[in-house]
């Protein structure tokens, strides 16, 4: 009895050991077919990333230094440019969820054939250079453009708006080309989430707004979470939109890093702008990952 | 058959035209410049009569300026053997040491403005910053002095100026205060700050581009603005309802440098001696409205007479502009745009 016990634990351990060699060997196969794109991934982001960082450190007599750095502190426009930079990016992404959010989700609830066209008109879009969007928005919101022409000509105002040249044109122009990158990945978790679910609480009594409230927005979080995410990023470092849509009074981050750039003559002057931009991001995608991470996963399921 | 033999025969001609090319036609150089209408007309005035000249090749490139220079010449990497830059980024450059030395024995500098005559750069030619306002709006009466496109009670209207161009703005900025051009430099940075203060909440674009200041004039987007001469002439060309002159213009020039290391040194020297020659130097107004570095050209009758008056660099021109000091500026200007944007942005 005892023997036998013994010899099926020593079995056991017998298999569990060729099991965790064998589960060694995969890994190892597995790290070795990734090597190339993990190397590659090192040689072409993190060396670069670390270069600019390296950079950022020298003043422009080469000496190890603060300087980039306190140049923030002691130049107000850096901040004012920091603060646009952020209010530009919060109010686009909420313009771009407020039109994008409805859109998804009649894209999920239209027959695919109806669906598939209606994508065409979002994806085209993107297709087009975003400078001549960019120029196409100037056209229409300029003082004499279509939009204050018609306006005028109907009599609903008597001066222009001002429209371009400021900080409405930037989010108007800056929106129009964000909201594919909000709308596909939405669009792409609400397909996904399961009619019965809406039908079972549909069954159970819930009316349409609550169906909708408590099961169906819930499921479409995580696909929201990614889209703010994607467009918040991109906002961060947009640069033509703002640069002609602004009217040189909405200076955003990246505009600011060509200027620094070409004004100093040192790198690090701009590498500076470049690290802070970058440690400000992911502290921030750190932030909405424990945010809507949470949200979309524990504290929503667990209702 | 036919077909295949015809390609082999235009790739081995191709091939022989390729080795042989070098060899004919002497050395091959590389010149940069800022690309566009104004790098059209330099090949014709310029690059295309030195390369017939010399038996050399120009090759042809375009430029973004300083930050080029820097980065080929700090990664060893010099592609160009001539790059134009803006004067004040000569200067700026010049104190880097990013250029090679000129050689004043071969390139001749009789006629060039002795401030844009250095050792290692030379001016090449004038661009001025201009005050344009539309005639739809003003008829003939519109501003005419920069005092005047600060007085927003005599002038109402949409404005631009420069945000860019920080030395520019703060130049115009100074006449506006009434400094005499004669006396506008060295600029008193914090007073025409202080000029710019009063004028900036009444403007309504800061503009970073040549296309963006044309851009906003010609959609009517502003009433007046401060513009490249080069591009103010081309509104007019097309027929844009605007008026400019060259009073209180402000004269930036442009330069020329060999980046430290460049491959065809000598070569480029000769050719850098061709294009501020007066005989090559009068040919751009024919093509452009920026202005010769080299008054001289003036005097090879190369130029119509009815052309001289709308050229910014002709003498009678240049009497009523401020030209703009490089190298106050290569000392100053990372302090005066600090300032400016702190202000601008506020």
């Amino acid at each position: 009895m005892s023997a036998q016990s013994a010899f099926h634990a020593s079995a056991g351990d017998l298999n569990a050991q060729s099991l965790r060699a064998d589960a060694r060997r995969e890994s190892l196969r597995l790290l070795a077919l990734l090597s190339p794109s993990l190397f590659l991934v090192f040689a072409i982001i993190i060396v670069p990333i670390g270069w600019l960082f390296w950079l950022s450190l020298f003043d422009e007599a080469g000496f190890l230094s603060t300087a980039n750095y306190a140049r923030f502190f002691e130049q107000a426009s850096y901040i004012k440019t920091f603060v646009t930079t952020f209010k530009v990016a919060f109010i686009v992404t909420g313009a771009c969820v407020l039109l994008g959010y409805p859109l998804a989700y009649m894209l999920s609830q239209l027959p695919r054939r109806a669906a598939s066209i209606c994508l065409i008109f979002v994806i085209l879009p993107f297709w087009t250079s975003v400078l001549v969007r960019t120029y196409a928005w100037l056209v229409i919101l300029q003082r004499k453009g279509l939009i204050n022409s018609w306006l005028i000509d109907l009599g609903v105002i008597s001066q222009p708006l001002s429209l371009a040249n400021n900080l409405s044109g930037v989010v108007i122009g800056m929106t129009h080309i964000l909201l594919p990158f909000l709308v596909l990945p939405l669009y792409a978790s609400m397909k996904t989430i399961d009619g019965d679910c809406l039908r079972a609480g549909m069954n159970l009594g819930a009316g349409p707004v609550a169906t909708f409230r408590q099961i169906f927005f819930p499921l479409s979080l995580p696909g929201l979470a990614s889209g703010v995410v994607i467009v918040f990023v991109l906002c961060l470092g947009f640069f033509v939109t703002p640069a002609l849509m602004g009217g040189g009074k909405v200076i955003m981050w990246a505009m600011r890093m060509e200027q620094t750039t070409s004004l100093y003559s040192n790198w690090g002057a701009g590498a500076a702008l470049g690290v802070v931009l970058l440690v400000v991001t992911l502290a921030l995608l750190g932030l909405f990952q424990w945010l809507l991470g949470a949200r979309a996963t524990g504290v929503w399921s667990s209702r | 058959m036919n077909m295949t033999r015809n390609v082999s025969v235009v790739a081995v001609a191709a091939l022989m035209a390729s080795l042989a090319a070098p060899a004919v036609a002497g050395d091959t150089i590389t010149v940069a410049s800022w690309g566009g209408t104004y790098q059209e007309a330099q090949t014709k005035a310029f690059f295309k009569p030195t390369a017939d000249a010399l038996g050399i090749t120009i090759k042809e490139d375009t430029t973004n300026g300083l930050d080029d220079v820097r980065l080929q010449v700090s990664g060893n990497a010099v592609k160009w053997d001539i790059t134009e830059l803006g004067a004040d980024e000569c200067a700026r450059g010049s104190k880097e040491g990013l250029f090679e030395k000129l050689d004043y024995g071969i390139i001749d500098k009789s006629g060039i403005n002795p401030k844009l005559v250095h050792d290692d750069w030379v001016g090449i030619s004038y661009t001025s910053v201009v005050l344009i306002y539309r005639t739809d709006v003003f008829g003939d009466k519109g501003p005419k002095t920069w005092a005047d496109f600060w007085n927003v009670e005599k002038f109402p209207g949409r404005r631009a100026l420069s945000g860019s161009q920080a030395t520019e703005t703060l130049s115009v900025a100074a006449l506006a205060e009434g400094i005499p051009i004669d006396k506008v430099y060295p600029v008193d940075i914090d007073g025409a700050l202080k000029s710019v203060d009063k004028i900036r909440g009444h403007v309504d674009a800061w503009w970073t581009s040549g296309a963006q200041a044309m851009q906003l004039v010609k959609d009517g987007e502003v009433d007046m603005a401060s513009i490249w001469n080069g591009r103010a002439g081309t509104l007019k060309k097309e027929g844009a309802p605007v008026s400019f002159s060259f009073d209180q213009g402000v004269l930036t020039a442009d330069c020329m440098v060999i980046p430290k290391g460049a491959k065809n040194k000598e070569a480029a020297m000769k050719a850098l001696a061709m294009f501020v020659s007066p005989q090559l130097q009068a040919n751009l107004p024919l093509y452009v409205d920026n202005g010769p570095v080299n008054e001289k050209a003036f005097e090879t009758g190369k130029i119509p007479p009815e052309r001289i008056k709308d050229i910014n660099s002709a003498p009678e021109n240049v009497k009523k502009q401020v030209l703009q000091d490089a190298e106050f500026w290569r000392d100053t200007l990372v302090e005066a745009t600090e300032k400016f944007n702190n202000l601008v942005q506020q």
